[in-house]
């Protein structure tokens, strides 16, 4: 009793432990170096005209990803678990692939397929459509890199939920539609909050293939992890922690209004 | 199974004894039978229903009984429309629903396992049915109260699924099921999940609504002994097809073939003929007809008493005898008796 009592001590010290070296002293120190000069330094920091659209593009990527991949996500997890459909194994490897693929690659292939040199490059430059070194680039590279999560959160709920719940539905008279928004849907929402939760979180990280998509034009084309990334680069370390910082208050932001959310929709 | 209660508010864990409220509210009152004619069914390579034709006539109980895998469950899914068969129909009050999808069919499904909305409290689970029919919200508050009343959850209105004994999730279950007047009930192993003695009041409490109500009721089972307890009508299916249909009694008294007559109670096996143990007829002293054997055990079971015995050839059987018999004959182990069937027994080489 003893002995297993010390040993669960001391995992629970090493997990402690490794949690405190890898993730709370640098997001310490990132919050004590961007508020050293004071909170007004880092306001300005985060108003600059080049900070704001970096902020609303942002905001606007992470928003067109998260429901696009709500909708898609949903729908292929019913696929996968409800449908008897040819080629689900297919299916499963293709929406693991994000994970297995590097978001550099992904970005090199945006580059080759909408690319001036790509296949569709020479249609959209006549058309006018700009994919490339453009918003709808940028978007198309985060889609793809957060594809897995609402997928792989919904699927197991789904799986757990059975068919029972669905088939007395229809059986009192409720067409399919109204047994997915009544039924199905109240049953899947923690998998799909936290499927969301995690497809904002990697939606605000995505680098990689955002980076080669983007001309990263301060003002322009800079995501808040580019500012970061440019910042940085530019000698500016004060004004990168700053965005560093908005960045993770998004994402908590993000965080806290799901929570609010789900509770209200429980208590109903 | 038993979450805690914190309050007690009417009915507890048991079904209520008397059926009280409005009972006349309950169902569209029994002048539908259901006729399914020619239905079959494949899974794949597997045969699931054959060739199966059954009337089940207006206001009846019938209990759909069989082993698993028998096909009892897919021929009641498809009664309801949640199985298409690949061949056959499905007429419901006179109307050919064969191809009429489950919504459309006015009937109340009770699955084994609840089918609980979880996610919802028990006033929105039985009265869903109602509100995707878009009755008026105080019609529906009315009516939902009177179905507790009548299942004995009157006061459980606000509580969750989760916080409700396996029992009382299925009279909520069969409440939400009668919240929409069906033309039938249909209810797959209803009482299957339940404690023994829970089951045996819900069948009871089962029995006295469906009486007054008169409305169709099927009810799959595979436990024979819940078929002749609760059902009038009785269809035995193996392997996907109709053995025998017919009262308790006739089903039981003159089964169809060997499956049926082994299905529905224990059997003993006397010179090459099945009987029914407590048919066995034992005497100390040389009768026409009698065989002779040996006692190998005497099994005191409360009322009955349980005579295993062997004969000549080494051949087991059991023999059931009351009490009072069993004192007189005074047996014991070792002890050569005679023994003989005092019912016309069933000839296990007949074609069935």
């Amino acid at each position: 009793m003893r002995v297993s009592r010390r040993a669960q001590l001391s995992l629970r010290t090493l997990a402690l432990a490794y949690l405190f070296v890898l993730l709370i002293i640098p997001l310490g120190i990132i919050l004590y170096r961007t508020f050293e000069h004071g909170a007004s330094a880092v306001i300005d920091s985060v108003t600059t005209p080049a900070a704001v659209s970096a902020f609303w593009l942002t905001i606007e990527i992470v928003t067109i990803a998260v429901v696009l991949n709500t909708v898609f996500g949903v729908l292929l997890a019913i696929a996968l678990v409800r449908s008897r459909v040819r080629g689900k194994s297919i299916i499963q490897v293709l929406v693991d692939l994000p994970f297995a693929v590097s978001p550099v690659v992904v970005g090199v292939s945006l580059l080759l397929v909408y690319g001036n040199a790509g296949w569709f490059g020479t249609w959209l430059a006549e058309h006018g459509i700009k994919v490339i070194f453009s918003v709808p680039g940028m978007v198309l590279a985060t889609i793809f890199v957060t594809v897995p999560f609402v997928v792989r959160e919904v699927e197991p709920v789904l799986r757990e939920i059975g068919t029972e719940q669905e088939e007395a539905a229809a059986t009192l008279g409720a067409s399919r539609w109204q047994t997915f928004w009544r039924i199905t849907l109240p049953a899947i929402r923690w998998g799909l909050a936290y499927g969301v939760i995690l497809t904002i979180a990697r939606a605000l990280g995505e680098y990689g293939g955002v980076s080669l998509v983007s001309q990263s034009k301060p003002g322009e084309s800079q995501t808040l992890t580019l500012l970061v990334k440019s910042r940085y680069d530019n000698l500016d370390e004060a004004g990168a922690y700053a965005a560093a910082t908005l960045l993770m208050v998004i994402a908590v932001v993000a965080l806290i209004i799901m929570t609010v959310l789900d509770r209200k929709k429980s208590n109903v | 199974m038993s979450d805690p209660v914190t309050t007690e508010p009417t009915g507890g864990d048991a079904a209520p004894t008397e059926i009280t409220g409005d009972t006349s509210l309950i169902a569209d009152a029994g002048s539908h039978a259901i006729v399914v004619t020619g239905l079959n069914k494949h899974y794949g390579d597997y045969h699931a229903l054959r060739d199966v034709d059954i009337t089940i006539p207006n206001g009846s109980l019938t209990a759909l009984l069989g082993p698993s895998g028998s096909g009892k469950s897919t021929l009641l899914r498809a009664i309801a429309g949640l199985e298409v068969p690949d061949e056959g129909t499905v007429v419901i009050g006179g109307e050919d629903v064969t191809f009429i999808p489950p919504q459309r069919r006015e009937i109340g499904f009770v699955f084994q396992h609840y089918a609980a909305f979880k996610h919802m409290n028990v006033r929105d689970n039985v009265g869903f049915g109602p509100s995707i029919r878009k009755q008026p919200k105080s019609e529906i508050r009315e009516r939902v109260d009177e179905l507790l009343e009548i299942v004995g959850l009157a006061g459980y209105q606000e509580r969750y699924p989760s916080q409700l004994s396996g029992g009382q999730r299925q009279r909520m279950a069969l409440a939400r099921a009668l919240a929409v007047q069906p033309k039938v009930l249909l209810l797959d192993e209803p009482f299957g999940a339940l404690d023994a003695k829970v089951r045996e009041d819900l069948r009871a409490w089962l029995r006295r609504l469906q009486a007054e109500t008169g409305v169709t009721t099927v009810l799959v089972t595979h436990d024979q002994e819940e078929a002749l307890d609760v059902a009038d009508h009785i269809a035995v299916l193996n392997a996907g097809a109709i053995e025998q249909w017919g009262t308790p009694r006739e089903v039981y008294e003159t089964p169809a073939n060997e499956f049926v007559m082994t299905f529905l109670g224990p059997t003993a096996t006397l010179e090459g003929k099945l009987v029914r143990p407590h048919d066995l007829v034992l005497s100390l002293e040389q009768i026409e007809d009698a065989v002779p054997v040996t006692v190998v055990r005497v099994v005191h079971l409360g009322f009955e008493v349980r005579v295993e015995l062997e004969d000549r050839d080494g051949n087991q059987l059991s023999a059931q005898t009351t009490r009072g018999e069993a004192a007189r004959l005074d047996l014991d182990v070792g002890q050569a008796v005679f023994v003989r069937t005092g019912h016309p027994p069933f000839p296990v080489d007949a074609p069935a």
